[in-house]
């Protein structure tokens, strides 16, 4: 039996973009929230917080860029032009929220300061670029065979900005989960307040967003079995578990504040991403660039997808093994001050 | 000139890697170097390495912070502006570059982490393989990356589909072009004179104010060390480029030369004006035969010159002559501060001399600037070409508009603008201070929380946020 290699590439990036989403989505929700924080103390603590995992997380990001480029060429050949704009402002968001680690630490009192206002806007620029890029993927995009025939703003449209809202929101969500995971004391206080509040927002955007998508994408719409605003339910049925996890992360969010736990929130909005992005796939697949070419006309050689399968499988478990022990390591509350002797 | 999304394209490709360029040469050295430090030190127990470690890991940070996020830039540049580079190529440098990010960055990024936070939180044996790790990890990706630079220098081991698409024959001779070892080895050994300039040039300095700062000296030994070694070794390896590229790029050498006629026993032009309107110099400043010599290690050999190559073919020679005679006229300026240096420390003391010493600072840059000359040979001078003879420039860009193009060039100005200026004095300020500064133990009331790195507890304007 030989293996279904463009298939088994679709999984593994898409995996990849998940785990980035996460990973890298506390990071970015953590920088918007840094306005918010009441004392420079408690910056401090929540940058401490993701200060030596930051970089892995985005490392998620390049693996993701550069295995769509390894993996499926095409689409990231077709992808990239037309949503150029909001990918530029995606990069120079993550420059400067991504120098700001080292710099807001060397900086005297006008840099830190700034460093403290770039950290934050560009972790918001950051966020809000990804949601356009996504609303913008979701919308599809225009090609002359395989090659990007669109506007420069096709992708700027009332629904992916709500879309980027919605990410925002949900970014900002694991952020404040993990903060009420990482601190304590007051600091952790405020990160609860922020779980709810963003878990409530995310919760109606989300919402918004999947009536939203239901409307305006009948090829989505019919996917999950809505054609014409009526629903098939033999075709809605097998995907309903995927809003049920959402709806159980929910539920676990506000059970896990309720009871006053530490991680149990940050679990919940874990499972609220997950049936998020498997609602995504679930209207797309077999697409990787809607709606011009599905995983198969996008894929690299064969010969390219086998070698790095082989790779791929060879540094996996180191990766995914360091990666674990990293956050073992620096595992448990931080703080300004905290656990130092 | 027009200024179309062609064009804009290739300046903000142009200036993003140029920019990038600049802060892996210096980390991928530096990585080492720390990891030489650390294994001194547990070596030996001298409190000197611990210190001159804890000193230039906080200007690691700062730098590798600056390559991250820069080179992050480059991944999505290569399909946002050069979409059809990468539709082309993608089935034959993509895993080359997905090779990048699996065996170096996360490796990088993940001990990184470690290695600026868990100074208290792992054993010191652990701490030490995680500055190794960093370590091999930059060398892992300068691997992947000269790797796939090389393959686009002279493409071997593929076949062209009915599409137009690449793939490839033979891996191991994708991975293993003919051009990769000496590049490899040339830009290995460029990183680690960069790194050892601006680690002499930060001594000198700081041995300028202080002549008898113990770690400074230490550093000053070590940085001449690397000079008198690696400079004339990196000449060796240019020599040997220079034949290889005679053979497989007679145009970027003849470009480099400023050769236009094909001919027995070439001159070597010192100074010249090539114009390609008129297809000849303007003017030349010339030693008889010793082009040939240098380029072929015979006086009366033939050395092609531009001419041979249809005008669309021929690379712009301006640029390509003055880059190369900028980055071999520093380099022979490295090999000399290498020998006065060594000399320096046969009669005893290197620190007493202060016009040494000067050199030494004035020289600190003189890393990056060859690192990109030698860029700026090796990429301007395989024009027109983005992979070399299989695909010009002009048929790689991304269908883009002037006006999303101009945005983001003056985006990219502006934020690395931002980036490097405070980068930069961040860098200088440590370097004044100097390694003593970060080696005495923080005001009292400071403490250094577990998550902090070393630069929170070391500057006591940190803890406030200035409001």
């Amino acid at each position: 039996m030989s293996l279904d290699l463009p298939l088994i590439w679709a999984g593994i990036i898409a995996a990849t973009v998940l785990l980035y989403v996460m990973l890298d989505g506390f990071d970015l929700g953590i920088g918007i929230l840094f306005p918010f924080a009441r004392s420079p103390a408690d910056r401090d603590a929540m940058m401490n917080a993701i200060a030596p995992v930051w970089d892995g997380n985005e490392t998620w990001l390049v693996l993701g860029g550069g295995g769509l480029l390894a993996a499926f060429p095409l689409a990231y050949a077709l992808l990239l032009p037309a949503l150029y704009l909001p990918i530029i402002l995606m990069l120079l968001g993550l420059a400067l929220r991504g120098v700001a680690f080292e710099f807001r630490l060397n900086g005297r009192r006008s840099g830190k300061r700034f460093w403290t206002m770039a950290f934050a806007g560009g972790s918001l620029a950051a966020t809000f670029a990804q949601g356009l890029v996504l609303g913008g993927f979701i919308q599809g995009v225009k090609a002359d065979g395989v090659v990007f025939a669109g506007g420069p703003f096709d992708w700027l449209t009332p629904y992916s900005a709500l879309v980027a809202c919605g990410l925002a929101a949900g970014y900002v969500l694991l952020g404040a989960g993990w903060l009420m995971w990482k601190t304590e004391d007051a600091l952790h206080g405020d990160a609860r307040r922020w779980t709810a509040i963003a878990g409530v927002l995310t919760a109606l955007l989300l919402l918004a967003v999947s009536l939203a998508t239901l409307f305006l994408h009948p090829r989505v719409a019919a996917r999950w079995g809505v054609v014409d605003g009526t629903v098939d339910w033999s075709r809605f049925l097998p995907k309903a578990p995927i809003p049920l996890l959402g709806v159980a992360g929910l539920g676990l969010l506000t059970f896990g504040l309720r009871r006053a736990s530490h991680a149990l929130p940050f679990v919940g909005a874990v499972l609220v991403f997950l049936s998020g992005y498997l609602g995504l796939a679930a209207g797309f697949m077999p697409y990787v660039a809607p709606y011009v070419l599905t995983f198969r006309q996008a894929a690299a050689a064969d010969n390219a997808l086998a070698l790095m399968l082989g790779g791929a499988a060879l540094l996996a478990p180191a990766i995914v093994g360091y990666t674990v022990w990293v956050y073992w390591v620096f595992r448990g509350k931080v703080g300004a001050d905290a656990g130092y002797h | 000139m027009d200024f179309d999304a062609f064009l804009l394209s290739r300046l903000q490709f142009a200036f993003t890697i140029a920019f990038h360029i600049l802060f892996p040469s210096f980390t991928i050295g530096l990585a080492s170097y720390l990891a030489v430090l650390e294994g001194l030190w547990l070596a030996t127990g001298r409190e000197r390495f611990k210190t001159l470690y804890l000193f230039w890991v906080r200007i690691f940070a700062l730098s590798f912070g600056m390559g991250v996020v820069t080179g992050v830039v480059l991944s999505y540049e290569i399909g946002a502006n050069w979409s059809g580079f990468a539709a082309k190529s993608g089935s034959v440098l993509g895993p080359l570059l997905a090779f990048e990010v699996l065996t170096a960055f996360f490796l990088e990024a993940s001990f990184l982490g470690v290695m600026l936070f868990g100074w208290k939180k792992v054993g010191r044996k652990l701490h030490f393989a995680a500055s190794c790790a960093v370590a091999v990890g930059t060398l892992f990706s300068t691997f992947w990356i000269v790797s796939a630079n090389s393959w686009m220098q002279h493409p071997t081991a593929f076949a062209t589909l009915p599409d137009g698409r690449l793939v490839a024959t033979d891996w191991m001779r994708v991975i293993f072009s003919p051009s990769f070892p000496l590049r490899l080895l040339h830009m290995v050994l460029a990183a680690y004179l960069t790194t050892a300039l601006v680690v002499g040039a930060a001594s000198a300095w700081r041995l300028l104010k202080t002549p008898d700062e113990t770690e400074s000296r230490t550093a000053l030994i070590m940085a001449i060390g690397m000079f008198a070694l690696v400079a004339p070794l990196q000449l060796a390896v240019g020599d040997q480029q220079g034949l290889k590229m005679g053979e497989l790029q007679p145009a970027k050498l003849a470009a480099v030369e400023a050769l236009w006629e094909s001919r027995a026993g070439q001159p070597f032009h010192i100074l010249a004006w090539p114009d390609r309107a008129l297809q000849a110099n303007r003017w030349e400043l010339s030693i008889p035969r010793l082009g040939s010599l240098i380029l072929k290690h015979d006086p009366n050999a033939t050395v092609t010159g531009l001419k041979a190559f249809s005008r669309a073919d021929q690379p712009p020679p301006l640029p390509v002559f003055y880059a190369f005679r900028l980055m071999v006229g520093l380099g022979l300026a490295m090999i000399g501060l290498g020998v006065w240096g060594a000399l320096l420390i046969w009669r005893g003391s290197p620190e007493r001399s202060r016009v040494f010493l000067w050199t030494c600072v004035a020289m600190g840059p003189a890393g990056f600037v060859s690192v990109v000359s030698g860029w700026v040979v090796a990429e301007v001078g395989r024009q027109p070409w983005v992979v070399y003879g299989v695909q010009r420039t002009a048929d790689a860009v991304a269908p883009l508009q002037r006006g999303q193009v101009s945005a983001s060039l003056l985006g990219f100005l502006m934020v690395y603008a931002i980036i490097f200026s405070a980068g930069v004095i961040y860098i200088l300020r440590l370097i004044d201070r100097g390694p003593a500064a970060g080696a005495a133990p923080p005001p009292p009331d400071e403490g250094r929380a577990p998550g902090v790195s070393f630069n929170a507890a070391l500057d006591p304007d940190t803890t406030e946020d200035g409001r």
